[in-house]
């Protein structure tokens, strides 16, 4: 099959071939422009490039911590610190958000008229205000509660106070079985037990109540998209509503639903960066902060973007490892 | 319960709306213990609606529906409890695509009856012996033969040992080279003196198994006949045209 030379140039293959070649040409041009603009401008300003500065001691304190941490540790474990506040409110805001989405996309499906409406409700005003608002929002009403000793008390052993939320906490220094730790109020202060600071609370609200709102909505398409055969050949058996729900139908929702709930997911971490807003030292407040000690920049949002991207494609190869495993068998 | 002279199903009056469109309409039937009932009818005469009725899948408005002596009206309970002494046979099989065919089987028995999950195992096993599939226990529905998903759905619709067997069309969504095997395990069920309700098209089937026949039409019963009466002198002028249409000359 020896083509001709006019027909060789003008071979579907050969033009492939060709795009994608200066395809690649162009976007390592545009690279190599900005690498190079970036090393000229940084020695213009007689700032060094590389990740030395980690090993530097940091020098700012953070206002919370799940490891210990003092401003003469290092930048590096500084932003640890960062990286497990960010890792922790998105992992229970991700489990909080999934329960209350699922609960609010099964009410609207509900044939109760007020419990549909009211979530219906629910999604429409929470999806349609910018997070940002919302946060503003969360954070004014958990610094405008009561001092501690009038804290709200609603359920036993749950504080809810200017000073945060104050929680039972598990004690597992006792041996095999953890044992539960109830705070107590104490003159001024909470002894026992778990307290979130209220930047933390308002960003895990913030998080979890918004992205719950599209949640809802997903997990609503997802038992709309279960035939309808499904739910009768259940009830014709003698199943219950909600064992229906629980045995039947979610469990085949969760084929359409597991790929767009990847993605709120996703979204969780995403905007976990707008606790700067807040004050709640997350990873890039706290790379914010060395980037201005250090001049940093490149190093610094590398770095971050880096570990964004790690925590995002971890998150993705679990849930789409998850689907596989609740995808139906067929022939 | 019931005497052996009342009947195990009864509907008095019974009439249906679907918005303004009025598809039962005095519907009265009773079935006794044993009977082998088929319904025909054209299309959209209201057969389903009438045997969705009987374990209210549809709700009806008007009339009465007794069932194994409960009265079907507002009490969720009561109608559970006619649920699991009625099975019913979707035309579109309807099996838990995510479940085994064995799980699909022993769900109601465990989560509705409490039955031990080993006993209701060996329940469900005796019965895909008796509907000639227990090799297919440990597959799911989407690696069988619609043939063989019908059969499952029998098996699974008797897994609560109903008193009542309701079939919805079993055969309309099979191959035709497998409407054969699911008769044949309906033939057997009737042998076995299960009280059944069939809607079906299949009438060498209903002339070898029935013991009533009853026609719809528009939402009515026309008529009710014992098949050798039905088929061969059928009362109803409507009757006779619905006849010559189906067996066809
Ligand atoms: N949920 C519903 N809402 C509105 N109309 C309905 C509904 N279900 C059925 N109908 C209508 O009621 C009529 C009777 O329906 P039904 O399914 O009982 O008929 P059928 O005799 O079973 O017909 P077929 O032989 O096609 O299955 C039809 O005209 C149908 O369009
Ligand atoms: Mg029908």
């Amino acid at each position: 099959m020896a083509a001709a030379p006019a027909g060789f140039w003008s071979s579907t293959r050969f033009r492939g071939v060709l795009y994608q070649v200066m395809v690649v040409a162009a976007v390592v041009a545009l690279g190599g422009w900005l690498v190079h603009n970036t090393l000229v401008n940084l020695e213009i300003r007689g700032i060094a490039t590389g990740f030395g500065f980690l090993a530097r001691e940091a020098g700012f304190g953070i206002s919370e911590s799940w490891i210990s941490y003092s401003p003469a540790d290092s930048y590096a474990r500084a932003l640890v610190v960062g990286l497990l506040n960010t890792m922790v409110v998105s992992a229970i805001g991700i489990v909080l958000a999934t329960v209350l989405g699922t609960v609010v996309g099964v009410a609207r499906l509900s044939g109760n008229w007020l419990v549909g409406k009211l979530a219906t409700l629910y999604v429409e005003a929470l999806r349609n205000v910018p997070l940002l608002l919302q946060l503003f929002v969360w954070y004014g009403v958990l610094t405008a509660l009561p001092g501690a000793r009038q804290a709200l008390h609603p359920l036993p052993g749950i504080f809810l106070s200017n000073r945060g939320l104050v929680i039972p906490s598990l004690d597992w220094s006792q041996g095999w079985l953890p044992a539960m730790e109830i705070p107590r109020l104490v003159g001024f202060n909470f002894i026992g037990g778990l307290t979130l600071s209220p930047e933390f609370a308002a960003l895990l609200a913030g998080l979890t109540i918004y992205t719950a709102a599209f949640i809802a909505e997903i997990v609503r398409a997802g038992i709309l998209a279960v035939p309808k055969g499904q739910t009768e050949a259940a009830l014709s058996l003698g199943l219950s509503r909600g064992q229906i729900l629980r045995l039947v139908v979610l469990p085949q929702a969760l084929r359409v639903i597991i790929p767009p709930l990847t993605s709120q997911y996703l979204n969780i971490a995403k905007n976990s960066p707008l606790a700067i807003a807040i004050g709640y030292p997350d990873l890039v407040a706290v790379s914010n902060t060395a980037i201005n000690q250090t001049g940093q920049a490149v190093e610094g949002v590398a770095l971050v973007m880096a570990v964004f991207l790690g925590l995002s494609l971890t998150l993705s190869a679990l849930m789409n490892w998850y689907n596989k495993r609740v995808a139906l068998v067929t022939r | 319960m019931t005497s052996p002279s009342q009947p195990i199903i009864e509907l008095r009056d019974v009439n249906k709306w679907f918005g303004a469109f009025h598809v039962l309409k005095d519907v009265t039937l009773e079935v006794a213990k044993g009977e082998r009932v088929v319904v025909c009818g054209p299309s959209g005469s209201g057969k389903s609606t009438m045997i969705r009725c009987i374990n209210r899948l549809e709700e009806h408005q008007g009339g009465r529906i007794v069932v194994d002596g409960v009265e079907l009206a507002d009490d969720v309970k009561a109608i559970e409890a006619v649920r699991r002494r009625v099975g019913m046979v979707f035309q579109s099989f309807n099996l838990f695509p995510h479940l085994t065919v064995l799980e699909n089987l022993t769900l109601a028995p465990v989560r509705v009856a409490g039955v031990a999950p080993k006993d209701a195992e060996a329940t469900a096993m005796a019965l895909l012996e008796r509907v000639r599939i227990p090799e297919q226990a440990g597959k799911f529905p989407g690696q069988l033969s619609g043939g063989q998903q019908q059969r499952v759905a029998i098996a699974r619709a008797l897994c609560l040992k109903p008193a009542v067997m309701l079939f919805d069309e079993p055969t309309s969504a099979l191959d035709p080279e497998m409407v054969g095997e699911v008769l044949d395990v309906m033939s057997g069920l009737a042998a076995e003196g299960m009280t059944m309700i069939c809607v079906t098209h299949e009438m060498g089937f209903a002339r070898a198994v029935a013991d009533t026949m009853v026609f719809m039409d528009e939402g009515r019963i026309v008529e009710v006949a014992p098949p050798a009466q039905f088929f061969d002198h059928p009362a109803n002028e409507r009757t006779k045209r619905f006849l010559g249409k189906i067996i066809g000359h």
